[in-house]
């Protein structure tokens, strides 16, 4: 029970660090990425890719240490980010998140069928954890706990430095009023593109955090739904510009989501095994009632910060 | 200081602006009227970056700023005002006016993270210089409310701190007088005509309200359809008549003739 509780902590974490970097993109600048998901997987392939094992399967083996694989997720996140930012940050709104989400899709096609690159649907296994070696394999989830944790606080302070500056305070003039900022002698495109690429990146480790958890990559685990819109829920539920608020945010949705598990113990069989709606139906529930009676997230009443 | 030669612009169908041709000579305060419709927002529109012309070019300081972007004509030290007021409504007043100073520290996200000390010394002085506008502008009390709170009339004058808080070479007013209590339009009026006097800034301004036009500008551009009727001083404008036929209709008389 402990370990499920600490699991659940740990991918609850690797959410909210998602959430925290689509609240820079969305809740501050109003770049409406619906391709985090994209983003996420580049993150996590790119680090299963250079720090698994040597291979016959696919490309990589290069064995390099994690902490390579995080810098690498970064930064193939991030570059890609620039690249898909020349063309896309010239549409506005909802056509920004149209594309994005054909872009994730895209993506998704590539890794699923390039198995040189990624071994397709059978996906990458042995990634490694880091410090699995030098304890208990039953109290790892600690040690991992640790890590994410400090990772989600670390991103959460650099966040948080970043919008209180002047350059966050251009970043949410663009999110209020573009053409008003650009007339301030701001240059959109330019902070659009950072905040598009710091954000990206940010969803990179995600990714890469995700994978030396599991110790296993597919393509499964980045459909739009659980790489995207549930991270669009979490911040939404928590509060959109609000950074504390969208870490609470991932949290109950998190909660909620691997929270109807439970419910199969107690339900009828035939409800059981649709338990997968029903939980969809509670996040929807909730949603509703958020935005009905909090429209600024849980957290509201502070101030953005 | 700024010349506009053969601008042409059309939405659609419409020729907003028809071969508009003039000048606005440095250090005057320039006034532009005309009817509604006359094109004088188009105009401005155009002169900042905010709209491609269709045709003709634009000269400011000897530079052809045609068809740079709004951020690059604002660095150029060409600023303008909005006929309807806009202003980050979510941000407190001071942030609206924080916003603005060119080349900020802080607007580089590395300097965020590693020059956290310069950044904070630049924001105290552009604090500063913000709590003295918004005490010029009777608006100090006001200064961490959000900004769409604020009625009309603080609006434009929020507007007017916008620019105060950057060396500029040039202004354009979109109806600065709009709105604004009389007791403090005069004061806004003569600390425009101070910065001019003093500093050698050039304004451009649309008004509606003929006795601020009169008081303030020298010379006076009339505009109607989209071209350029006359220029000249506020009594050669006042006495025109082609400028009273412009603003009340053509004489019937001369109908058809």
């Amino acid at each position: 029970m402990i370990s499920y509780f600490v699991s659940f902590l740990i991918i609850g974490s690797i959410y909210a660090i998602a959430a925290l970097a689509l609240n820079l993109q969305w809740g501050f600048t109003g770049l409406m990425n619906f391709g985090i998901g994209a983003f996420y997987m580049l993150g996590a392939y790119t680090s299963a890719i250079l720090t698994s094992g040597p291979t016959t399967e696919h490309i990589g083996g290069f064995g390099l240490p994690v902490v390579a694989g995080f810098i690498g997720a970064a930064l193939v996140s991030g570059g890609v980010a620039f690249l898909i930012g020349f063309p896309a940050l010239r549409l506005r709104g909802g056509t920004f998140a149209i594309a994005l989400l054909a872009i994730h899709e895209t993506l998704l096609l590539v890794v699923r069928n390039e198995s040189w690159l990624t071994n397709g649907v059978w996906g990458i296994r042995g990634i490694p954890r880091p410090f699995f070696e030098v304890v208990n394999p039953k109290h790892y989830g600690y040690i991992y706990l640790i890590i994410v944790g400090g990772l989600l606080l670390l991103i959460y302070l650099a966040i948080a430095k970043a919008v209180r500056s002047p350059w966050g305070r251009i970043l949410r003039g663009i999110g209020e009023d573009e053409d008003l900022t650009s007339m301030s002698g701001k240059n959109c495109w330019s902070y659009k593109m950072q905040s598009f690429i710091f954000g990206s990146m940010i969803m990179g480790i995600a990714g890469a955090a995700y994978v030396h958890y599991t110790g296993f990559v597919s393509p499964q685990v980045f459909n739009p739904l659980m790489s995207t819109f549930i991270v669009w829920l979490m911040v939404m539920v928590g509060g959109t510009g609000n950074n504390r608020g969208v870490i609470a945010g991932a949290f109950l949705v998190w909660a909620i989501w691997v929270g109807s598990d439970f419910l199969t113990d107690f339900v009828p069989a035939a409800v059981a095994t649709r338990i997968g709606f029903i939980r969809m139906l509670f996040v929807g529930i909730i949603l509703g009632i958020t935005v009905l009676t909090r429209p600024q997230g849980i957290l509201s009443g502070e101030k953005r910060n | 200081m700024l010349k506009v030669n053969k601008i042409n612009k059309h939405f659609g169908g419409v020729q907003a602006i028809c071969d508009c041709t003039l000048e606005v000579e440095k250090g005057t305060i320039t006034g532009l009227i005309g009817p509604n419709g006359a094109g004088k927002t188009t105009l401005f529109n155009v002169i900042t970056g905010f709209y491609k012309p269709g045709s003709g070019q634009i000269h400011f300081n000897d530079e052809d700023i045609t068809g740079l972007q709004p951020y690059q004509i604002f660095r150029r030290g060409l600023f303008r005002t909005f006929q309807i007021t806009r202003e980050y409504k979510e941000m407190s007043v001071l942030e609206n006016l924080l916003l603005i100073p060119k080349g900020q520290v802080g607007e580089r996200l590395w300097n965020v993270w590693f020059k956290a000390k310069t950044i904070a010394e630049q924001e105290q002085e552009n604090l500063d210089k913000a709590q003295e506008i918004l005490e010029f502008l009777e608006m100090k009390s006001k200064k961490d409310m959000p900004a769409k709170h604020l009625p009309g009339g603080e609006k434009k004058l929020l507007e007017l701190g916008r620019m105060m808080m950057v060396d500029l070479d040039m202004v354009l007013l979109d109806e600065p007088g709009a709105g604004i209590p009389p007791i403090l339009q005069n004061k806004v009026l003569d600390y425009i005509k101070k910065m001019s006097r003093e500093r050698g800034l050039t304004l451009f301004v649309v008004e509606h309200d003929m006795n601020v036009i009169m008081n303030l500008c020298d010379p006076i551009i009339v505009m109607t359809d989209g071209s350029v009727l006359t220029q000249g001083s506020p009594e050669e404008v006042r006495s025109d008549k082609r400028v009273i036929q412009a603003y009340l209709g053509q004489n019937p008389s001369e109908h058809h003739t």
